[in-house]
């Protein structure tokens, strides 16, 4: 009979029930609850407030010779900072940059030429390339070279060789940041973040 | 009047098993249970993994009760294990080696399949599960490598984790959110604790699933042939229980012998420094049962298309895995067993001569001829699964099969009447 009377229904209102709409507002109130309560749970698995309140380093650079390479961790990751030679600028500099992977010019990866600042860490798998002590592999264009799974890096941290897909980043890069995150507070000193 | 009525025993049994079934269950299933009477040695493993789960399971919870899950306490704690915990070094060690031993038992068992054609209808269920249990074993073995907290461990979990930011644009996001941080730090230590103890039960739920599908038609066996009447099985106990426990006994010999005389042959000594975010070890390995994978995703130095060399290894070394999910369905050949299939018995040995070379590729440095060969190996991998399997089984002619599996274990028609008279319990 219920059915009968439904059936009714529906054939006047062109297949459609009041029913029917009642199905899909609950349907979709109930998945925006069930999503609402999943969500902060997945939520604490993201990095929490102690971790996120940035830390900023100062740095300063006059002990650093030119030639030197210097690292400093800056949250929790480290940061290298190379003194570079003017041959290293020249060879950073002269580059056909349509001949790179991730085509950037040297000028702007630096702040000041001969200060190199960027993030230790191979844009492959996270490793820390070599290079930063004498007497490390530095691979055939004299900037960094890591070993995990053989990418090669310039005197400038681009991509040169090897599986990494991106240069080596400039601090807040990995956020998307359009800037390189570091001033020079003076001509020896820098703050990163 | 004793033969009348039942004993006490027998009685609270039946009364058991009128509301819940389980001795009979038991009964039906690991006693009674037909088995073919030709199985091989081979057929040892997948009860021998069930042991080393259990095992596993074990001296993992014992070990949870002494360990420490804090970037700062976590390698102080193991140690303290070691040389502190009365019995420690023994639990540690077996739990260090046992993990290996798992992998090892998981990869005869698999390469037992693919000899024997076990994932070929009606099986192709038990052998997806089988898959499954695979990757959660990893998954597991991964985040357990990464509890000591010692140099390999923190840029293992550094390298596996940065796999994810190969997918474009959520990639970053997402490491960012497994590490709960900007590097693998104490939020990762501690979530990976939690998952580790996890895992192992969902792998238990998932074990109990593959036996299901087992028992629905039961094992396959060395002929690869169905088993057509009493005549070609033999009640699981006490034939395959006492030939489970021999082969069980030979395995811990094996498993003994890492324990107790090379702890550490298995495993890396970098692991023995405390984790270093500033420092990157030298060379990078993972534990031997994971090289394969290492060495595909290391393999690809050129983009494909338009995919990054990065996103294309990582996709290639899932793949390596995701594509034996189909392989039920990428063999052609209706015929299981290998020793009917005069090609493919042939073209078996060389996937398992490319595997051994994948892992010789993903031990050793990325450099020179070893790129070369992990290139190559990784090719053959992928036309082996992709290109040979379907052919094979189109342009092979197999061999005659025996009319059934008692027909050929008892020599042929001529004494077919013994053969037919199923053995019975002693």
């Amino acid at each position: 009979m219920a059915d009968l009377a439904q059936q009714n229904i529906a054939e006047a209102h062109g297949g459609e029930t009041r029913r029917d709409f009642l199905y899909l507002t609950a349907g979709a109130i109930g998945a925006v609850g069930i999503a609402a309560t999943i969500w902060p749970f997945v939520d604490t698995l993201n990095p929490a407030r102690d971790t996120l309140a940035l830390s900023s380093t100062e740095v300063d650079l006059a002990p650093v010779q030119v030639g030197q390479r210097l690292t400093v961790a800056w949250r929790g990751k480290p940061v290298f900072i190379a003194h570079r030679t003017p041959e290293e600028i020249k060879a950073a500099e002269d580059v056909d940059i349509s001949q790179l992977r991730d085509p950037q010019k040297d000028s702007d990866r630096v702040q000041k030429p001969e200060w190199l600042i960027i993030v230790g860490v191979c844009t492959h798998l996270g490793c820390i390339p070599l290079g930063q002590k004498t007497g490390d592999d530095r691979g055939p264009y004299g900037g960094w070279f890591c070993p995990c799974h053989g990418s090669i890096y310039d005197t400038s941290g681009r991509i040169r060789q090897g599986p990494a897909p991106l240069n080596l980043w400039l601090p807040g890069d990995a956020d998307q940041a359009s800037k390189a995150l570091y001033k020079f507070t003076s001509d020896t000193a820098i703050t990163i973040g | 009047m004793a033969e009348d009525s039942p004993g006490a025993t027998a009685r609270i049994i039946r009364w058991i098993d009128y509301r819940l079934p389980f001795v009979q269950f038991l009964n039906h299933e690991l006693n009674e249970y037909p088995t073919p009477r030709n199985l091989s040695y081979w057929w040892n493993f997948g009860s021998l993994a069930g042991i080393m789960l259990v095992v596993m399971i074990i001296s993992g919870i014992i070990l949870a009760t002494q360990y420490t899950p804090s970037a700062d306490l976590a390698f102080d704690s193991v140690e303290r294990i070691m040389r502190d915990v009365n019995y420690g070094w023994l639990i540690r060690y077996m739990h260090m080696n046992g993990a290996s031993m798992f992998f090892a038992i998981l990869y005869i068992h698999l390469f037992r399949g693919l000899y024997y054609g076990s994932y070929k209808p009606p099986r192709e269920l038990l052998w997806i599960i089988g898959i499954i249990i695979l990757l959660l074993a990893i998954a597991t073995a991964f985040m357990g490598y990464v509890l000591p907290w010692g140099q390999m461990s923190y840029w293992a979990a550094t390298v596996i984790t940065n796999l994810f930011s190969a997918i474009p644009l959520i990639g970053s996001g997402i490491v960012t959110f497994l590490w709960g941080g900007f590097t693998v730090g104490d939020p990762t230590l501690h979530r990976f604790y939690a998952l580790h103890y996890l895992l192992p039960f969902v792998i238990l739920a998932v074990v109990l699933l593959h036996l299901v599908a087992l028992h629905r038609h039961g094992s396959n066996n060395p002929l690869g042939i169905d088993h057509k009447g009493p005549q070609d099985t033999i009640p699981f106990h006490p034939y395959y229980t006492i030939k489970d426990l021999f082969g069980l006994t030979v395995f811990l010999l094996i498993y003994g012998l890492f324990v107790f005389y090379a702890p550490n042959f298995l495993g890396e000594p970098d692991n023995y420094i405390p984790a270093n975010p500033m420092q990157t070890p030298n060379h990078i390995v993972p534990e031997w049962y994971l090289l394969p994978y290492y060495a595909i995703l290391r393999s690809i130095t050129f983009p494909i298309l338009f995919i990054s060399s990065k996103l294309a290894g990582v996709i290639l070394a899932f793949s390596s895995i995701v594509v034996l999910f189909f392989l039920p369905w990428l063999d052609t050949s209706p015929i299981r067993s290998s020793r009917f299939r005069p090609i493919y018995k042939w073209v078996f040995w060389l996937l398992v001569i490319d595997v051994v070379a994948l892992g010789w590729v993903g031990a050793n440095p990325p450099a020179g001829i070893v790129v070369t060969v992990g290139q190559i190996a990784t090719l053959y991998y992928f036309v082996h699964m992709l290109i040979l399997l379907p052919l094979i089984g189109k342009i092979e002619r197999p061999l005659p099969l025996p009319s059934s599996i008692g027909a050929a274990v008892m020599g042929g028609g001529a004494r077919l009447s013994a053969a037919e008279a199923p053995l019975a319990k002693p």
